[in-house]
C-alpha cells in the first residue's frame, strides 16, 4: 500500500483501524527519504528517533482510549526548530555542531501528541532568503522540475511535502518562507498571524515577523495541524492569551455571504500570463462558490519591500550577534585572541548571505542612521498595518497570487542577493502587519523563462489573506476551494 | 542644563550612577535563580540564561514592581509606557550579544532624594531609573593561557539609577548612598550590599573652578568601589586631584578610573574617547511595559514607611538622640526588631500604670545597639534571625526596671538569651543572679558587717565618706554581689545615724 499523499484523517484512520503501524508508517517515509535523497530535502534524518516515537505511539494506540489527532503521524520540520538531543544547523555551519538542550514549545507540543519526527529539513541558511540556495548543505529541488528551485526559506519542507516525503513539515515565515515553497512546490502552505504560535525555541531571523506553520496536503490537514501547534506561550512573551478555536470543525463548503477583495497593487504588470490565468479562474471558482467579489486597494503596499529590507536585517544583525564562538557552535582554531575569536568564528561560520544582512542591519542601526531608516520604517509599517485595518473592515479576506511567477531555475539566487529581495514582494506585507495567510495551488502554469519544465506546467499558489487572527476565514476560503476542485490533489512523478 | 552660582572656591560637582540587584527569585528575564550568594559558577543558568539559539526573552514582574516601587520612593514619574531595547557589544560575559536595558524610556525619571547633611536638608535630583539585566563575569585564572566565563551574575535584574550631579561633597555622596540604600531594603527590593556588589555605585567627579559657572567640561568616573568609605575616600581622591590639575590651569582627562584599595588611590582605566556605539533597538522580544493608573495607585497604597519618615517618628515619639536613631535607622532589621521590643514593653505599660516610657524606650534603644549590636556584628548576623525575640528582650528590660536584677547582672543574662534563647527570669534564676531586695535579709547582712567592722563604723561617723563605700562593699560581698545597691545604702545610712 502507498502512503504518500494521503491526508491525515486517512492517516488517522488507517492507524486507529490497525491496518498499519506507527512503525510501519515511519519506516515507509524513512524509506522515501532515502530513496530521493537527490532533492535534498533534509539535512539531518532522524531514522533511529523516529522508530523509537512510532513504537512509542504503535503502543498508546495498542492501549484503551481515543489517540490524539496526529498520533503516529510522521511529520518533518525545518531546521530552524530547536529538537532537544537532535543537531539544529539553521543550514549554517556556525550551528554544524550544536545538539540543542531543550524542544522547542512546537516540537513539545507534537511530543505530547506523540506524533513521529523524520527529521529535520533543509532551508536557507537561518532562513535568510526565497530560495533555498543560502544552505550550507547545498540546494534543495524542486521535484516539479528538478532543474529548478522549490522556493524558500522552508525549501526543504516545500519539497518533502510535494515529493511525498512527509505527510506535513513545519516550516517559519519571516517574509513568505512557508507561502513561497508552498507556491513553487505545489502544496498548501499555512502562515499563522504573529503571536498565535509560539517563537520559543524557534531560531529567530527577525523577531518581530517571525511566525511558525506548515506546508501539508490539504486545508483540511492545516485546519488540523493549527489547532495543535498554536496558543498562548507563558515562554514568548509575544504570543496571544486568545483560546485557539477548532478550526476543522468549523470548516464550511458554503461561502454565501462571503466579502472578497482583491487589493489592485498585488494584481502587477509583470505577473506571468500563465500565473494570472490561473488566479483569476480560482477567483471565479471562488465567486461561484459564493462569495462576493470587489476590488479593494492597499496604497501603501509598495513601500512594504523596503521597510522589510530595512526592519529585517537590523533585527537579524541583532539576533545573530549570540553566534560569537564562545558558548556554542562553529568556534575557529585559529585565534590568537578575543577579537580573533570573533571576527574568525564568525566569518568561517556565516554563509554570505547572513553576513551582508548582518552588515546592513549594523549599518541601519547605527548612530545617526537609525532615525533615518529605522524609525521611519516602523513609521511605514504602522502605515501597512492601518490600511490592512481599513481594508478588512470592508472584506473577509483577500486573494492574491503568491507569487508571480512558477518556480524559477535553480542557481538564481545565488548570483543575485537582490533576488530574495524582490521574490517575496507579494508575501512580506502580511508579515509585517502580522496577519495571517495561506497559499493553495491553484493549477499550473508555464513559465515565462522559455525554458520547458519537465512536468506539463509548474505548480501556481493562490494566496488568500486574513484579519489578525482571521486563521478560520482563511481555512473557510481554502476549504471551500479545494472541496471544488483537485489541484492540491496533483502529485509530481519523480 | 542647570546653572551654578559662581563661587570663589573650587566646587566638586559629582553625580552617581548606581546599580541595584533586585531581590526577586528569578532572573530578569529567565526562570533561573537569581542568588547572588552562589559560589558554583554557572550554576545559576539556563537555556535563556546563555543565550542558546530560539530562547525568548519574559520580563519577570516582580523586577518590574519593585523598579516601581523605588521610582515611587525616589519620587520619580512613572510614564504610562516604557519598553526595553538592546544595547549591542561583544563580550564573552555577554551571552547574546547583546544586552537587555531600557533606552530612551526608562521606568522612572525625574526625581529627587532628599537627605540630610549636618542638620540640612540637601535635595539630590534623580535623573532616571531604569531596569536592566546584568552581565556575567569573566575569569582570568593565574598563570594559564586562557579565560572562563560565570554566568551566574548573567540576567540578574538590575536597577540602574542615575543622579544629577548635584552631589557637592564626598560626605554629601556617602549619605546619599546611605539614604538610598536604606530606601532600596525597607522596600525590601535589594539586599543593597556594596561589599557583596548587590549595590554598586560609580561617581562621575568633575570640579568647577572659582567663577566658573557651567558644568565642567569633563567627568571622571571611578568603578569598583565596593564599600561607602571607598566611595568617601575615591571621591576624596579625585577631587584633591582636580584641584590640583586645575590649579595648573591643565584639565583632567575624561577617563574611568578604579579605585585600588590597597594603595588608596585612583588608577586609570580605559580612555573613554572611543565611545561604543550600541546601535540600540527596542527589543522586538518584548512587549512595551504599560502600567495603569490603578496599578501605580496600588503599590502607593502598599508603600512602607520609608526611612525617612521612620527616622522623624523615632525622634518625635521615642525622644531618642538622633545619632541613635540614625544608627537604628540604618540597620533596617534592627529598627523593625527596637520597635516591637517598644510594643512589647507598652503593652506591659497598658498593665502596670506609672511606668517611664521614655526611660524604658531609651534602655531598649541602647540594649539594641550596644550588646545586641556587638553580639549581631561579631556573628554577621541579623536580629530577626535571633534567639532573643522581642517579647525576652522587653521581658529583661523589664527585670532590671524592677530591680529584679542590676544593669551589669544583666549582661551575662542577655548573652545567656542570644546564645541559647530562652526566658530571662529562667536564666536569671538558673545563673543565680537575682538580686536581693529583701529589706530584712539586707538588714541582718548589714548588722553583721557593723558588728564585724567597728573601726569603719567609727571612721564613717567621724566623717570619712569613703568608709561608707567601703561597708556597701562588705554588704554587697555578705550578700553575694546580689544586693540591690539601693536598698543596701538606704538601710545603711538608717542604721549608722
Amino acid at each position: 500500500m502507498n502512503f504518500e499523499f494521503l491526508e491525515l484523517t486517512e492517516l488517522r484512520k488507517l492507524l486507529d483501524e490497525k491496518k498499519v503501524s506507527s512503525v510501519e508508517l515511519a519506516k515507509y517515509f524513512l524509506g522515501r527519504i532515502k530513496k530521493y535523497q537527490d532533492l535534498n530535502a533534509f539535512i539531518t534524518v532522524t531514522e533511529e528517533e523516529a522508530e523509537l516515537q512510532a513504537k512509542v505511539a504503535d503502543d498508546y494506540i495498542a492501549s484503551p482510549g481515543e489517540n490524539p489527532f496526529l498520533c503516529g503521524i510522521p511529520y518533518a520540520a525545518k531546521d530552524m526548530f530547536l529538537t532537544k538531543g537532535i543537531r539544529t544547523t539553521a543550514a549554517s555551519k556556525i550551528l554544524d555542531n550544536y545538539v540543542p538542550p531543550f524542544d522547542s514549545t512546537i516540537i513539545a507540543k507534537l511530543k505530547e501528541q506523540k506524533a513521529v519526527l523524520l527529521g529535520k529539513t533543509n532551508q536557507d541558511q537561518f532562513a535568510h532568503g526565497s530560495s533555498g540556495e543560502s544552505s550550507a548543505y547545498g540546494f534543495t529541488l524542486n521535484p516539479w522540475d528538478k532543474t529548478r528551485m522549490p522556493a524558500g526559506s522552508s525549501s526543504g519542507s516545500g519539497a518533502g511535502v510535494s515529493a511525498g516525503l512527509a505527510p506535513y513539515a513545519l516550516g517559519t515565515d519571516t517574509g513568505g518562507s512557508i507561502r513561497g515553497p508552498a507556491s513553487f512546490c505545489g502544496v498548501t502552505g499555512y502562515k499563522p498571524t504573529y503571536g498565535r504560535t509560539s517563537r520559543y525555541g524557534v531560531i529567530s531571523m527577525a523577531s518581530s515577523m517571525d511566525t511558525q506553520g506548515f506546508l501539508c496536503l490539504s486545508v483540511e490537514d492545516a485546519a488540523h495541524i493549527a489547532e495543535y501547534i498554536s496558543g498562548h506561550d507563558p515562554k514568548d512573551a509575544s504570543t496571544g492569551a486568545l483560546e485557539v478555536p477548532e478550526y476543522h470543525k468549523n470548516l464550511q463548503a458554503d461561502l454565501n455571504g462571503l466579502k472578497v477583495g482583491l487589493p489592485k497593487e498585488y494584481f502587477l504588470e509583470g505577473m506571468e500570463p500563465g500565473v494570472e490565468k490561473r488566479v483569476q479562474e480560482a477567483i471565479k471558482q471562488i465567486e461561484k462558490l459564493g462569495a462576493t467579489i470587489v476590488e479593494v486597494s492597499l496604497p501603501s503596499t509598495h513601500y512594504g519591500q523596503m521597510v522589510y529590507a530595512i526592519i529585517t536585517p537590523s533585527e537579524i544583525s541583532s539576533n545573530l550577534a549570540k553566534y560569537d564562538g564562545i558558548r556554542f557552535g562553529h568556534s575557529t582554531a585559529e585565534a590568537k585572541d578575543l577579537l580573533e575569536v570573533y571576527n574568525k568564528s564568525r566569518a568561517e561560520g556565516f554563509g554570505d548571505e547572513a553576513k551582508r544582512r548582518i552588515m546592513t542591519g549594523t549599518y541601519v542601526l547605527s548612530a545617526g542612521y537609525y532615525d533615518a531608516y529605522y524609525k521611519r520604517a516602523q513609521k511605514i509599517r504602522r502605515l501597512l498595518v492601518n490600511e490592512f485595518e481599513q481594508v478588512f473592515k470592508q472584506v473577509d479576506v483577500l486573494l492574491t497570487p503568491t507569487s508571480p511567477n512558477v518556480a524559477l531555475k535553480s542557481g538564481l539566487a545565488q548570483h543575485d542577493p537582490i533576488y530574495a529581495y524582490i521574490a517575496d514582494r507579494l508575501l512580506v506585507n502580511c508579515n509585517l502587519a502580522g496577519i495571517p495567510a495561506i497559499s493553495v495551488p491553484c493549477g499550473f502554469a508555464l513559465p515565462a523563462d522559455g525554458e520547458t519544465p519537465s512536468a506539463d506546467g509548474l505548480p501556481v499558489g493562490l494566496q488568500i489573506i486574513g484579519p489578525q487572527w482571521g486563521e478560520q476565514k482563511i481555512f473557510n476560503v481554502g476549504y471551500a476551494y479545494q472541496q471544488a476542485t483537485d489541484w492540491h490533489k496533483k502529485h509530481p512523478s519523480i | 542644563m542647570q546653572s551654578y552660582t559662581s563661587s570663589t572656591e573650587y566646587k566638586p560637582v559629582i553625580g552617581f550612577e548606581i546599580h541595584i540587584q533586585l531581590a526577586t527569585k528569578a532572573k530578569m528575564f529567565s526562570p533561573a535563580p537569581n542568588n547572588p550568594d552562589e559560589i558554583v559558577p554557572n550554576t545559576n543558568i539556563d537555556e535563556i540564561v546563555t543565550g542558546q539559539p530560539g530562547t525568548l526573552p519574559v520580563a519577570n514582574k516582580e523586577a518590574i514592581r519593585l523598579a516601581a516601587m523605588v521610582g515611587l520612593a525616589l519620587n520619580c514619574t512613572i510614564d504610562e509606557f516604557s519598553k526595553f531595547d538592546r544595547k549591542h557589544y561583544f563580550y564573552p560575559d555577554l551571552p547574546k550579544g547583546y544586552q537587555i536595558s531600557q533606552y530612551d524610556q526608562p521606568i522612572s525619571k525625574k526625581g529627587y532624594l532628599d537627605i540630610q547633611v549636618n542638620g540640612k536638608t540637601k535635595r539630590i535630583g534623580i535623573t532616571r531609573a531604569h531596569l536592566e539585566e546584568d552581565a556575567g563575569k569573566n575569569v582570568h585564572p593565574e598563570g594559564l593561557a586562557y579565560s572562563l566565563v560565570d554566568y551566574n551574575r548573567a540576567g540578574a535584574p538590575l536597577l540602574e539609577i542615575v543622579t544629577e550631579p548635584d552631589i557637592e561633597s564626598a560626605e554629601e555622596g556617602r549619605i546619599f548612598l546611605q539614604e538610598l540604600r536604606n530606601i532600596v531594603r525597607y522596600l525590601g527590593a535589594s539586599s543593597a550590599d556594596m561589599e557583596k556588589g548587590t549595590m554598586r555605585c560609580e561617581p562621575n567627579i568633575s570640579v568647577r573652578k572659582p567663577g566658573e559657572t557651567s558644568l565642567p567640561k569633563y567627568k571622571v568616573e571611578v568603578k569598583n568601589i565596593n564599600s561607602f568609605k571607598f566611595a568617601e575616600s575615591a571621591v576624596n581622591y579625585e577631587i584633591a586631584r582636580h584641584i590640583e590639575m586645575l590649579k595648573e590651569d591643565k584639565t583632567p582627562k575624561q577617563v574611568t578610573m578604579g579605585w585600588d584599595e590597597k594603595n588608596n588611590c585612583t588608577v586609570e582605566q580605559r580612555s573613554k574617547e572611543d565611545a561604543h556605539d550600541y546601535r540600540y533597538m527596542p527589543d522586538p522580544d518584548l512587549p512595551v511595559l504599560q502600567f495603569t493608573k490603578e496599578y501605580l495607585d496600588e503599590l502607593r497604597n502598599r508603600m512602607p514607611e520609608l526611612p525617612a519618615q521612620k527616622r522623624t517618628r523615632f525622634l518625635e515619639e521615642y525622644k531618642l538622640p538622633s545619632a541613635d536613631v540614625d544608627n537604628l535607622i540604618n540597620w533596617k532589621e534592627l529598627a523593625f526588631y527596637f520597635e516591637d521590643v517598644v510594643s512589647e514593653l507598652d503593652e506591659w505599660m497598658n498593665q502596670e500604670k506609672g511606668l517611664d516610657r521614655g526611660q524604658l524606650i531609651k534602655m531598649a534603644a541602647n540594649w539594641c545597639l550596644q550588646d545586641f549590636s556587638a553580639l549581631l556584628n561579631r556573628d554577621l548576623s541579623n536580629p530577626l534571625d535571633s534567639e532573643v525575640g522581642p517579647e525576652n528582650f522587653a521581658e529583661l528590660i523589664k527585670l532590671i526596671q524592677q530591680g529584679k536584677i542590676s544593669g551589669s547582672a544583666a549582661k551575662p543574662v542577655f548573652k545567656a538569651m542570644y546564645e541559647k534563647g530562652g526566658d530571662p527570669s529562667d536564666i536569671v534564676e538558673d545563673m543565680g543572679l537575682a538580686q536581693v531586695s529583701d529589706e530584712s535579709a539586707i538588714a541582718s547582712a548589714i548588722d553583721k558587717i557593723i558588728v564585724e567592722n567597728p573601726k569603719a563604723v567609727a571612721d564613717y561617723k567621724a566623717g570619712q565618706q569613703k568608709s561608707f563605700g567601703f561597708l556597701v562593699g562588705q554588704c554587697m560581698k555578705e550578700l553575694k554581689g546580689k544586693g540591690n545597691p539601693q536598698v543596701i545604702n538606704e538601710l545603711l545610712k538608717k542604721k549608722l545615724l
